[in-house]
């Protein structure tokens, strides 16, 4: 069974979060574009370029693959499935629970040293 | 910066989540365990909820009773403490229906700090998917990077 963690989602956001990158993923979706491609349609240098589709890479947006001297790069088969989207909105409701408990903690220990019990 | 929240689904009929806190488990399990200070973080205000009343009689046998408010409705929800282990374990049950999970939480010390482990058990696959209303979520949650992927063409890419 496929398991599923935050980690995929936080890869989509984070990856999506730059401007840049969100450029790449609409030219990709036109059409599939060398590295080289890429770089001259954002004026960003190649070292630059791969970087951004590095990440697009990590959170399976997109695809590489290198023929000869050429990385050819189009969308990749990860989609965005239901299931991840109603785990991440559990996981929300706990994080939000837990960031709230950090402050109880907190409090706890505060009241700990007051009281000379550690 | 905060602690990481860390969901996985196990099993068809599983789901895991881990998070550390930086405090002992004598703290974190008393968090759990007081009324007055669960209270305090159970419900956070993303929820659109509001707690009305935590009885909680926390001991091996022991049950508890947590009243909401959501808008003009009200909601219970009850079950019994199966597992009462001080700073270590806590295990209840989830009785306001009849998919309700069996919730396993776990303490663990690692260096003055908390692992905490809460495990819900449900009784079905469906049980599970129906509690957390994945049919709504898929809809609503994601709608708008959906609308984003679409605006960007990977529309095209989903199955």
């Amino acid at each position: 069974m496929v398991q599923y963690t935050s980690g995929r989602l936080d890869a989509s956001f984070a990856a999506l979060s730059d401007a840049t990158r969100r450029g790449i993923l609409e030219q990709l979706g036109r059409a599939d574009l060398s590295i080289t491609d890429l770089a001259q349609t954002f004026h960003v240098t190649l070292t630059g370029i791969r970087k951004h589709v590095g990440v697009l890479e990590q959170a399976g947006l997109v695809t590489t693959e290198k023929v000869g001297r050429v990385r050819t790069c189009r969308l990749g088969p990860r989609r965005l499935d239901e299931e991840a989207a109603w785990i991440e909105r559990y996981r929300q409701l706990w994080q939000s629970r837990f960031d709230e408990m950090d402050e109880v903690v907190e409090g706890l220990k505060r009241k700990e040293k007051v009281d000379g019990r550690t | 910066m905060k602690n990481r929240t860390m969901v996985e689904r196990t099993s068809e009929r599983e789901l895991v989540v881990t998070r550390t806190f930086n405090g002992p488990p004598r703290l974190v399990f008393e968090a759990w365990t007081k009324p007055e200070l669960f209270r305090q973080w159970w419900v956070p205000k993303s929820m659109g909820m509001s707690l009305l009343s935590c009885e909680m009689d926390v001991r091996t046998g022991g049950s508890y009773r947590l009243k909401f408010a959501y808008g003009d409705s009200q909601m219970a929800f009850f079950g019994t403490y199966k597992e009462v282990t001080p700073h270590s374990r806590l295990v209840w049950t989830n009785d306001e229906s009849e998919q309700g999970a069996v919730t396993t939480v776990t303490f663990e010390e690692k260096d003055g700090k908390t692992l905490l482990v809460v495990h819900e058990l449900y009784p079905s696959k469906e049980a599970l998917e129906a509690e957390h209303g994945m049919e709504e979520a898929m809809a609503e949650t994601f709608g708008q990077l959906d609308e984003l992927l679409v605006s960007l063409g990977v529309s095209a890419q989903r199955s």
